[in-house]
């Protein structure tokens, strides 16, 4: 599974996108992002602001319940300030 | 139809607005926004940052929105990203119609859509070195809520 960090999660990550291999018994978007949480102190402090963290599964916007399968390319951002 | 893009590069509005009338007769109106960058509290230039892939998906998604519910002849959006100096230009948004109306309200709808619904981050740099991300706003989250 390819995941890839944006903006201030990016920096705290330290990373711009890592593969990884989550246990089976993570199944959706909340599940792995408590997951990522234990691999390094900078996921933890990223992940500790985890209700301003967005998700993107498969470049779609998705909530915490999405599932997460296999070979999904999945993001984690903060909310969007373009335009 | 659409065009749609992300660049570093700047744009140019004249011949991106000259676009969508070239060889056609059909275009009674283009409606224009175009988002600059402003130097708040001493900043020095904005960075943007996206999500190559995904924010093509995203644009492509709400163009197609605007398509479905305005009659338009064509429209352009254009987000730069990068570092971006105070008084260049950030994004174009051109909506075209045989109409004012329906060209005005695409156009409003596309930005208020693309500020909340594309994946760009922005950061900014000050004149002192300093450096920090901006906060997405709720008016934004409101702005593009209006359109139902």
């Amino acid at each position: 599974m390819e995941v890839l960090y944006f903006a201030w999660v990016r920096q705290k990550v330290g990373v711009g996108s890592e593969r990884v291999s989550p246990p089976p018994a993570v199944t959706d978007i909340g599940g792995l992002m408590d997951w990522l949480s234990s691999r390094s102190a900078g996921h933890a402090e990223a992940f500790a602001h985890g209700k301003q963290i967005r998700a993107a599964v498969n470049q779609e916007f998705c909530t915490r319940d999405h599932p997460v399968r296999v070979g999904d390319e999945v993001a984690f951002f903060p909310p969007v300030t373009g335009g | 139809m659409a065009t749609i893009r992300v660049q570093e590069a700047p744009f140019d509005v004249a011949a991106e607005t000259a676009a969508l009338s070239a060889g056609r007769v059909d275009v009674g109106g283009i409606a224009s926004f175009l988002g600059l960058c402003r130097a708040d509290d001493g900043l020095a230039a904005l960075v943007l940052e996206h999500y190559p892939g995904m924010t093509e998906r995203a644009l492509a998604g709400i163009v197609a929105e605007a398509e479905g519910r305005w009659p338009l002849t064509g429209c352009t959006v254009i987000h730069r990203v990068g570092r971006i100096l105070p008084g260049e230009p950030i994004v174009l948004v051109l909506a075209a119609s045989r109409h004012r109306t329906a060209a005005l309200e695409a156009c409003a709808f596309l930005i208020d859509w693309l500020k909340t619904g594309a994946p760009f981050w922005k950061r900014e740099e000050f004149a002192d070195g300093q450096s920090r991300w901006v906060e997405a706003r709720a008016s934004d989250d409101a702005a593009a809520a209006k359109w139902g």
